[in-house]
């Protein structure tokens, strides 16, 4: 096999790849942002057996935030597995645990599914750092002026919080790139898994190195993207 | 025309009580000059009657609607947030440390609200907006962002900030204590200019020289009571209270 098709057959790798990492984005930057709130929200619905103070064991279920609790337990485990496993986890899980057959296409839902919940944890705490750091003048200011909730946080918070989260999310972005290869653990063909199947066949380790160069590539330009957007919100401190 | 009346509000945080029973009334056109050393409850007073902290015990009442009242077995009652929000059009709030947007032009902090909040068009909110701008020196300004302005300057938008959405009373919380000694001037200038137009106001402050000359009536407060309440020259001149000469004998003997 010559250089040249090595390069075609992973190119279509590649695509496949920027497929699985613009679904992730397009997927877990949104949902991180409602999984953040859930990490901060403070519902606590047993409270009102808080007036008995007495027993120990009432004051601590009276403290129990449900949704917080929930979401703090789904990044723990997130963050806590490795990225393989879970891609296994939602693959393997629908058949091995609840017996429901799974069709051809499930191989690339299962990649999804499993990138956007894990990436969508990630993000959270980021938005949560940035959601945290905002100084309480700023809901103040716009408490007093009228604002509504949802327009202080739209208007107000976000786009700061976005330019002070802006290269965490890049750090998270750039690992996304070399994560897609983790695919492979469920023989999903993109690049990375191409990489692994030319090279044992051709005995070769040429399509290693076209693909750490093209991952390469691809974070530059990652990168260079992510400036340009801290450079577009340099216009203001 | 009473503009506000707070009757008889407590506020604790915790154990400790900060406001023992206040009460402060507002007419209309008055200058209110609030003073009192740190921790005297000043400030927490100022952030309850502008509904960012809520009270334990109380009224509260602007142009003779409540935002909240205290029913007869204790508990005390805010309004619907419907009427709440009306209630905010009421009253401006200018920070001690301005709290302007910072991804927002000097022009879109001042026309924002007015726009989102107040439903004015955008033209007319702009018109105000520059008017009140050229008011107060800074028609210049409108395309800078907070950080591009000295602090005195930020302050002032914060006061035209607050002053576009047209309120009735403009509560100031220590307007100059962020500002570096050379910068107070100018914002202590903005702020009489107000009086001058009869801009109804409640000052919290440390200028004792400045309560003095712009303020109708002044209030000294001591841990979370008003200790005494009257006329400028009676409070700051001639005190009667034990407690308001010592306070004050810091600030004429520098």
């Amino acid at each position: 096999m010559t250089l040249g098709t090595i390069i075609t057959q992973l190119a279509n790798g590649l695509l496949k790849s920027i497929l699985i990492f613009s679904l992730t984005l397009i997927g877990s930057l949104p949902l991180g942002l409602f999984v953040a709130f859930g990490r901060m929200n403070r519902w606590t619905p047993f409270k009102k057996f808080a007036l008995n103070k007495k027993s120990r064991l009432i004051g601590l279920v009276s403290s129990i935030k449900p949704v917080q609790m929930l979401i703090k337990l789904y990044i723990s485990l997130m963050r806590g597995t490795p990225l393989m496993l879970q891609l296994m986890v939602v693959y393997f899980g629908p058949y091995y645990l609840l017996g429901i057959s799974i069709g051809q296409n499930y191989r690339f839902y299962a990649v999804i599914i499993g990138f956007i919940l894990n990436y969508a944890a990630y993000f959270a705490e980021i938005y949560r750092s940035g959601i945290e750091s905002m100084p309480v003048g700023q809901y103040e200011a716009a408490a007093v002026l009228g604002y509504s909730k949802a327009q202080t946080f739209i208007k107000i918070i976000l786009p700061q919080v976005i330019k002070r989260i802006l290269p965490a999310i890049t750090n998270e972005v750039i690992t996304l790139v070399k994560d897609t290869s983790l695919a492979f653990a469920i023989a999903y063909t993109e690049m990375f898994t191409l990489a692994r199947k030319i090279a044992s066949s051709q005995t070769t380790l040429v399509p290693f190195v076209v693909a750490g160069i093209f991952y390469y590539f691809f974070n530059l330009l990652v990168a260079w993207f992510m400036e340009r957007c801290e450079n577009k919100l340099n216009y203001f401190r | 025309m009473k503009v506000l009346e707070l009757n008889n509000i407590k506020k604790a945080f915790g154990d400790l009580s900060v406001l023992q029973d206040i009460t402060v009334t507002v007419n209309k056109g008055e200058v209110v000059a609030i003073i009192g050393p740190s921790g005297s409850g000043k400030s927490t007073l100022l952030r309850c009657a502008t509904l960012l902290e809520t009270i334990d015990s109380g009224e509260i009442i602007y142009l003779g609607e409540h935002a909240a009242r205290t029913d007869a077995s204790g508990h005390v009652q805010y309004e619907d947030a419907e009427q709440l929000k009306n209630i905010r059009s009421y009253f401006g709030l200018v920070f001690q440390n301005f709290n302007l947007f910072p991804h927002y032009s000097v022009m879109k902090n001042v026309t924002d609200a007015l726009i989102s909040v107040q439903k004015v068009q955008k033209g007319k909110a702009k018109e105000r907006a520059s008017a009140l701008l050229e008011k107060m020196g800074l028609q210049d300004k409108a395309d800078c962002y907070p950080y591009q302005l000295s602090g005195g300057q930020q302050q002032r938008v914060s006061i035209v900030r607050a002053l576009a959405m047209n309120p009735e009373v403009l509560f100031f919380d220590e307007p100059t204590s962020a500002l570096d000694p050379e910068l107070t001037g100018e914002v202590l200038k903005v702020i009489r200019s107000l009086s001058e137009d009869n801009m109804t106001m409640v000052i919290v402050t440390h200028e004792m020289q400045f309560a003095q000359q712009i303020a109708d009536t002044v209030y000294f407060m001591d841990a979370g009571r008003v200790v005494e309440k009257g006329s400028p020259e009676s409070v700051l001149q001639s005190p009667k209270e034990e407690r308001t000469q010592r306070f004050l004998e810091r600030y004429s003997t520098p």
